[in-house]
């Protein structure tokens, strides 16, 4: 999110205190998007779980994982080292 | 002819015309006047079509001006502007020139206004391009050029085969939208295809593009694919099957991009993500979903050559492209960040962010014709991209791991170039309505509601989520990902062995029998040619009449005859005159 935006000095990101900050603002904005769904009267387009508090939330984070995991998968299948093709 | 219908493509060539002659100073400035006047050409342009010449007996013309054409020409020129500033550096005469000549004909091929001159145009790319990865002059560089020009040398073949069936099937050489289905419109589309690096056509792209140089690379992610997604609009607006080949690429490229170490790899397969988007976007083929295309196209243009800038810079300041050999590069480059970050956003269709303004065109489109599965795929890929392009790309490159790095901003004419397009960016972002109306289709589309901007930023932010604690399973690795080209280099290869293997065991075998074996059989018997029949003849003798017992001592005298030469060599010349007897007695009777 806004992490990479925040820099003000040369090794502001190497101190451990500063990456534990960063990680609870991120929480916190977080929560706060995911806040408002419970408010708002949302419009579905396909079905009605879309209008469910935390949809596009769950639906973002469901699908990265499933992305990197079948990648993950498929990697174990494609990754060659890198002089795959000159060799013999 | 007036300064009104000049043709900007005349303009990059006359510019790479100048490049050759002029010394330094002229070489900076003309790279950046050609671009601009031929974008100062194009918004003058009048709708119609000009520049007509006849050949074959057709009709032709090069200069045709329509909205949709001059949406693409303004992007092309545009970025080729940002991109020469970005190569201000760069000192090689035939290098500018390649680019020059890569950047005309594409603006021919976008105003070609029937199928010849796009094929001429369209040749003339594949070649220059070609150009900008032999450049880095690296023994990889050269195998990927090869491969490069051959997958586009069989794509121009398979269009120039399926314009030449069409011409004859319909009888001109005009370019719209083609109904018929058959065999010239699917030859021409796999043309088109193959240089839209759609799959399994798809390799070239991330094969020779990160071979490139470090401008060659930010030059070339422009123009090849975005031609060939213009000539799909044009040609194949609301074939369906575009539509299973967009969202085909769009969750291929995120794959591959996730498994990538090269920092230019991972953005070029990203390029194939996006151009999924676009194709899938002209398979849907209404007027919101080509005008979505044509959008995105134009703001990918921008935020794709701004991160390839970024990565450019790079490299050429470090000299080095693979993430486990980068990061922490945000402590020495944080202007270098801060516009690969602003990239990395635009294309993860960040809100205030130029993807932002156009993407979510396409998939509403979807939307709009019912198309469940296009709305889940392109759902699901926009996540991706944030995964792999918005969050990847800057993290393994500017922060992560510290390698010890220390390199330095990037010359400033690099940055500006950065701080152009990332201007750009932001620009079309909060404010796309300078975009929406040079669309070829009036937009009715407001990318700013409440619900729309919240579910986006849900969606990306879990996705960041998602990235952080899965971390651990994205370690980068020295590895490449085999791809379908597998089948043809490893596949090459091993054709290459069974040639060799059967064509050097037929060989090895000839060279036995004939050049070994016979002769020396010949050799012996002509050696002793009478004994040699004898013998022949009594063995015969012996194995027909079962009688054995003086084997040898009839040997014996056979040789101890020959020995003693008791047969002259009349003996000899009369076999030869018994053989020939009988060999012309055999003719005649014949």
């Amino acid at each position: 999110m806004a992490k990479k935006s925040k820099k003000k000095e040369l090794d502001w990101f190497d101190h451990p205190h500063n990456i534990r900050r960063l990680r609870t603002g991120f929480y916190i904005v977080l929560v706060l998007l995911v806040l408002p769904d419970f408010f708002l009267h949302k419009h579905h387009l396909f079905s009605t779980v879309e209008s469910w508090p935390g949809f596009y939330a769950l639906f973002g984070f469901a699908s990265c994982v499933a992305i990197i995991v079948v990648s993950k998968m498929l990697g174990n299948l494609l990754k060659r080292e890198e002089d795959y093709y000159d060799r013999r | 002819m007036t300064a009104a219908n000049l043709h900007p493509s005349v303009l990059l060539f006359a510019g790479a015309a100048l490049v050759l002659v002029l010394p330094l100073w002229g070489r900076r400035a003309t790279i950046l006047l050609a671009p601009a006047a031929a974008f100062l050409i194009i918004t003058q342009l009048p709708a119609g079509e000009f520049w007509h010449y006849t050949m074959f007996g057709f009709d032709l013309s090069m200069l045709r001006v329509d909205k949709l054409s001059k949406a693409f020409g303004y992007v092309f020129t545009i970025n080729a502007f940002g991109c020469f500033l970005f190569a201000q550096h760069l000192k090689d005469r035939y290098e500018h020139i390649a680019a020059l000549c890569y950047i005309g004909a594409s603006l021919g091929a976008v105003f070609a206004g029937d199928l010849i001159s796009l094929y001429l145009f369209w040749e003339i790319m594949a070649i220059t391009s070609t150009f900008l990865v032999l450049a880095r002059r690296t023994a990889a560089a050269y195998g990927a050029a090869y491969r490069y020009v051959m997958m586009h040398i069989f794509g121009g073949l398979c269009l120039l085969a399926g314009i030449l069936l069409q011409v004859e099937a319909s009888g001109s050489a005009a370019f719209d939208g083609f109904s018929l289905q058959g065999l010239p419109t699917y030859l021409i589309l796999i043309g088109f295809l193959i240089n839209a690096a759609a799959y399994p056509f798809s390799t070239w792209l991330s094969d020779a593009y990160p071979e490139a140089t470090v401008t060659g690379g930010v030059i070339m992610t422009a123009y090849t694919t975005k031609t060939a997604v213009y000539t799909l609009i044009r040609g194949f607006a609301g074939w369906e099957i575009l539509i299973a080949v967009g969202c085909f690429m769009a969750i291929y490229g995120i794959i591959y991009a996730i498994l990538e170490n090269d920092m230019r790899r991972i953005l070029a397969f990203s390029i194939m993500n996006q151009v999924g988007f676009m194709i899938c976007g002209i398979g849907i083929g209404t007027s919101l979903a080509i005008s979505g295309a044509v959008a995105h196209a134009f703001c990918h243009i921008i935020y794709k050559a701004l991160l390839w800038m970024s990565a450019g810079s790079v490299l050429y300041m470090t000299g080095k492209s693979k993430c486990t050999e980068l990061g922490g590069l945000y402590k020495t480059m944080p202007w270098t960040m801060i516009f690969g970050t602003i990239g990395a956003l635009a294309i993860s269709s960040f809100p205030l962010f130029s993807g932002y303004t156009s993407k979510p065109m396409i998939i509403e489109a979807g939307v709009h014709e019912g198309f469940f599965w296009v709305w889940l795929i392109l759902e699901i890929a926009s996540a991706g991209v944030f995964l792999h392009a918005g969050i990847k790309f800057p993290y393994f490159v500017f922060f992560a791991k510290d390698n010890g790095l220390r390199p330095g901003e990037p010359p400033k004419h690099m940055l500006a170039a950065m701080a152009l397009f990332a201007f750009i960016c932001i620009f079309l972002g909060v404010y796309p309505q300078p975009l929406y109306d040079i669309l070829p289709y009036p937009v009715d589309f407001h990318a700013y509601t409440l619900e729309h901007t919240l579910n986006q930023f849900q969606l990306l932010a879990f996705s960041a989520l998602a990235f952080f604690m899965l971390l651990p399973l994205l370690k980068r690795t020295n590895t490449i990902s085999i791809r379908i080209d597998w089948v043809f280099r490893k596949g090459g290869k091993a054709f290459y062995r069974l040639c060799q293997w059967t064509f050097d065991g037929i060989n090895e075998w000839a060279n036995r029998i004939f050049a070994r074996e016979v002769p020396s059989l010949l050799a012996r018997f002509i050696d002793e040619p009478c004994g040699n029949l004898q013998k022949y003849g009594y063995r015969l003798w012996v194995e027909a009449s079962g009688i054995a017992d003086q084997q040898e001592q009839v040997s014996r005298r056979i040789d101890s005859r020959s020995r003693c030469v008791a047969y002259p060599v009349g003996v000899g010349v009369l076999l030869a005159v018994v053989i020939l007897v009988l060999a012309s007695m055999l003719l005649y009777l014949r």
